[in-house]
């Protein structure tokens, strides 16, 4: 929590433009007040396979289109087996970590989920799951933006965090989202030499007001409500412990931010490697690993902030799911359903939500690729309404439900 | 004591300025009192036809006269350019044909990968068996140095900016698929050549050139009962592939306000079926397949393509569309968002897509019409535009009056990354926008004032910039002629009073204005600092 002591710690000149216009101490205090809901989303780019992640033991088409790939049915006390979650449905055995949050019910899977677009391309399906419209490129802003620009005014400039080098699709509009590579380094970097950094915040400090001028600004003091509130330095709760990688250290640092009380309410993740078109293997391999450290990652953020989860929702992501039959490199390729989780407070979790199209052949789409029952946007708009309070019209234009809510909340 | 005044110096300014919202206002008497207006139209012209001016081309510009130098810049065949093509010699693939890069670069074999995945190779035998330098990846890694070399060292300055504007236009991703081997002959083949040409011939260009049909999948697109004959999709019904055809009117020419139906997208996808590649990763060559193509008739935007059209069905379709009132009015207005400001003034869109008409889209002839405008002299296009990352990163090296080889050029095009902007790594075929909202962020900021500490502290080491040379002749014991110095050279003397104060303050930071030992005052300006302080300035993220 910032006080006005660490405050005046910040140095003579912040001192000054403060003591004349105290818009930050302001913005902290109001930031605290903000209702405290936090929406995290993570992209699996690439196209995850839905079909490995939550295995349909149930189906027999499952096994007929993956002889060397195909996970082995759970079975009762046999480890290194797909992991049963309800008798039709189990989890690929590197998500493990998951288990205990599935039994305490606090995580949801939603299957068959995807675009009502047919495009097989990452570029295109991300652009429309990113923006919100299917089909439709001209979308100027993407639809996380406008769940924050929806949602009364909460002046922290950490409402809207993307973890990575470049503010993501679905963050882009006019709502100020700050992207950082990591919380440690988004500073001026002049070593020791603290005259750098104050000249460039006095540069950008006073002067016209214009977008440059006034997001040099916001940067300055979103640096030093990091600084204050020592971020970085927050260590893991309970005993947390986040895998290495892209996921891990994004989710890391979004629970620094979350409990240094910054004001956030919507943050976004990045997690690259799901496009196995080839050897991507079965219960261990390449795609088992990139699932050890998803399932690891999640449970780690779920961990770390304990009963903080209460007012935090996670919800994965990916453009595409992947075909039902693996190709002659021991991959996949581009399919179209796939599978999606929900995470945290308030989610009615411990099952499986969405109607299952089946795999026999007549019930794939276009013969060989899972079918979508469920808009990716029915299942977004509940989760932003539910979980925000974010109206769902302007969040997707143009989309109609055609089918009624999945009851993911309580 | 000094320290203490010096920052409440700054800082009153910052307490006013932290007031209520004010509109954007330029003092005149910080602006036309530094220049007079004819000196004004020349630093406009560097900063808008140029990747930002180095030392001394505002001289040079204005021993020629404004208009005589944009005429060459408008011809660039007449502009020497040897010592950038020296220092472009030693990247070989620039030149190389698609197929010889195809035979030198091999894809990598799928059963390696599967090997390490499997467990049965480790990374490092990977290495060793298909080492680094051959791989396709070095292809797009040398086009960004060349980029860097080119928009940094050129004196071919407005072409560089336009073939920036066009491969921006007409995107390809170059981390899809075959794109990897393609993108480098793109710009070499499709863009360069007609990047003060004429329109039309661009679009001929990139609708014919592998990297396009690759990238938007039309080289997949075929009748609807075409099945494939043979090769790893033997037996497939391929069918109509409607991306290339979207986007050629949404991106290219009509504009997705252009008046065009779902209907017309189809007819044109279904005129530009059989333009494909022949063998894609042995000769990667165009071709036209008779067999994939629909010989049935086709209505577009309300022309009618009789049947039985082949080939010139797509001819046909570029022509009806190039001659589009919707694309005159489209290309104007990018044009104009790119020379002239984010908020494009309606009537200089309606000249400029009044030249496109009458020329059949000459490109020297719609610039021109723009640089004579009263619109692109007027006060409110005077420093309006942001620069983009790539333009921030090339236009510090220049105005530090440095030059880079081609690592410096691969470290440049790395910091433009870490600054927003991939090169040829835009994924959408949008390409990256040309407005400020975009690249104005936090993290991005933060990343301009970090490039532009390291560049001016010499941490980029294959890249050279000069500054004892940039303040020669002023005398280093006073750092007050330095930063006049500094700021003549660097924004040309365009700071805003208040950027001025603060920097004067910083003067009396000891860490910039290191003491000497002897009594006689201040020596040794710590020029890095300050230069980097310039640069990272609000002022000189502006163009």
């Amino acid at each position: 929590m910032t006080t006005r002591r660490t405050f005046l710690k910040a140095g003579g000149c912040a001192l000054v433009a403060y003591a004349a216009a105290p818009r930050f101490l302001l913005r902290t205090a109001r930031a605290a007040q903000a209702n405290g809901k936090v929406l995290v989303a993570v992209f699996q780019r690439g196209a995850v396979d839905g079909l490995s992640m939550v295995m349909p033991h149930g189906e027999a088409g499952y096994a007929a289109g993956r002889p060397s790939i195909g996970l082995q049915p759970p079975k009762r006390d046999e480890a290194d087996r797909a992991i049963d979650l309800d008798g039709f449905f189990a989890f690929h055995p590197a998500l493990a970590p998951l288990v205990p949050l599935w039994e305490n019910r606090a995580l949801a899977v939603i299957h068959a989920c995807g675009s009502p677009d047919t495009t097989r391309s990452h570029f295109d399906a991300q652009d429309y799951m990113e923006t919100g419209t299917p089909g439709v490129k001209s979308t100027s802003d993407g639809w996380l933006a406008r769940a924050v620009k929806t949602r009364p005014a909460n002046p922290t400039p950490f409402r809207a965090v993307a973890m990575g080098p470049a503010l993501p699709r679905t963050l882009q509009g006019d709502v100020g989202a700050i992207s950082m590579q990591s919380i440690e380094r988004f500073d001026v970097r002049a070593g020791s030499d603290g005259s750098v950094r104050r000249g460039f915040e006095s540069l950008y400090e006073q002067g016209v007001r214009d977008l440059l001028h006034g997001t040099g600004r916001e940067t300055f003091e979103a640096v030093k409500m990091l600084r204050s509130v020592n971020a970085s330095h927050i260590p893991p709760a309970n005993g947390a412990d986040y895998p290495r990688g892209q996921l891990g250290e994004a989710l890391r640092q979004i629970a620094q931010l979350i409990k240094a009380s910054v004001g956030l309410e919507v943050a976004f993740a990045d997690m690259q490697g799901w496009d196995t078109h080839v050897g991507q293997g079965a219960e261990r391999g390449q795609l088992a690993l990139r699932f050890r450290e998803f399932g690891g990652a999640l449970a780690a953020f779920a961990l770390d902030l304990g009963s903080k989860m209460a007012d935090v929702v996670v919800i994965t992501m990916s453009e595409f799911g992947r075909t039902v039959a693996e190709n002659g490199n021991r991959g996949t390729d581009h399919g179209h359903a796939t599978a999606m989780l929900v995470l945290g407070g308030g989610v009615r979790g411990g099952r499986v939500y969405g109607r299952w199209p089946g795999l026999a052949r007549h019930q794939l789409f276009e013969g060989r690729d899972l079918a979508v029952t469920t808009d990716f946007r029915t299942l977004f708009s509940e989760v932003a309404t539910r979980h925000l309070g974010a109206p769902a019209a302007p969040l997707f234009p143009g989309f109609r439900a055609t089918q009624p809510s999945l009851g993911l909340f309580a | 004591m000094l320290l203490v005044l010096g920052a409440l110096a700054g800082c009153s300014a910052a307490a006013g300025g932290a007031g209520p919202a004010q509109p954007r206002v330029v003092d005149p008497s910080a602006v036309s009192a530094a220049q007079p207006a004819a000196d004004r139209q020349i630093l406009h012209a560097l900063n808008r036809l140029t990747y930002g001016p180095r030392p001394g081309d505002f001289e040079r510009v204005r021993a020629i006269g404004l208009s005589a130098w944009i005429d060459r810049q408008l011809r660039p065949q007449m502009i020497d350019d040897s010592a950038t093509e020296r220092a472009l010699a030693e990247l070989t693939t620039l030149r190389m044909p698609i197929a010889e890069l195809l035979r030198e670069f091999p894809r990598p074999d799928p059963k390696l990968r599967e090997k390490i995945a499997r467990g049965e190779m480790t990374r490092q035998e990977m290495q060793e068996r298909y080492p680094m330098e051959k791989r396709p990846f070095r292809i797009a890694a040398e086009l960004q140095a060349a980029k860097v070399i080119r928009a940094v060292m050129s004196e071919r300055q407005l072409e560089e900016v336009m073939v920036d504007f066009w491969f921006n236009h007409f995107n390809v991703f170059a981390g899809k698929g075959d794109v990897r081997w393609y993108v480098s002959a793109y710009e070499r083949e499709a863009i360069r050549p007609h990047a003060l040409g004429t329109f039309p011939d661009l679009v001929r260009a990139t609708a014919r050139h592998p990297a396009m049909l690759f990238y938007l999948d039309n080289w997949l697109s075929a009748r609807p009962d075409f099945i494939v004959p043979a090769g790893p999709n033997r037996g497939r019904n391929a069918g109509l592939n409607e991306n290339y055809a979207r986007e050629l009117m949404e991106l290219h020419t009509l504009g997705v306000d252009g008046g065009y139906t779902q209907r017309d997208v189809t007819e044109v996808a279904r005129a530009f079926t059989g333009w494909t590649i022949d063998r894609p990763q042995i000769d990667g060559r165009f071709v036209f397949r008779p067999l994939m193509h629909d010989g049935g008739e086709k209505v577009v935007v309300g022309h009618r393509i009789p049947a039985g059209g082949g080939q010139g069905d797509g001819e046909r379709v570029i022509e009806i569309l190039t001659r589009h009132p919707s694309t005159a009015r489209f290309l104007a207005t990018k044009l104009v968002r790119r020379f002239v400001s984010d908020t494009p003034p309606p009537a200089l869109i309606a000249r400029v897509a009044a030249t496109y008409a009458g020329t059949g889209g000459d490109i020297p002839a719609m610039l021109r019409v723009i640089f004579e405008s009263r619109e692109f002299s007027g006060e409110d296009a005077y420093r309006a535009k942001i620069k983009k990352p790539f333009e921030f990163v090339a236009s510090a090296v220049r105005a530090l009056g440095g030059s880079t080889d081609a690592e410096g050029g691969s470290a440049l095009a790395r910091a433009s990354a870490e600054i927003g902007e991939p090169l040829y790594l835009a994924q959408p075929p949008t390409g990256y926008a040309d407005r400020a909202d975009v690249w104005v962020n936090a993290g991005a900021l933060l990343a301009r004032m970090n490039f532009a500490l390291a560049l001016a502290s010499g941490r980029y080491p294959h890249v050279t910039v000069e500054l004892p040379a940039l303040v020669a002749g002023t005398d280093s014991r006073s750092p007050a002629a330095v930063l006049d110095h500094l700021l003549a050279t660097i924004v040309a003397n365009e700071a805003g009073p208040e950027t001025r104060g603060v920097l004067a303050a910083q003067l009396t930071d000891p860490q910039i204005t290191r003491l000497s030992t002897d009594d006689r005052g201040p020596a040794n300006t710590d020029v890095a600092k300050l230069a980097a302080l310039v640069i990272g300035s609000p002022e000189f993220q502006r163009r």
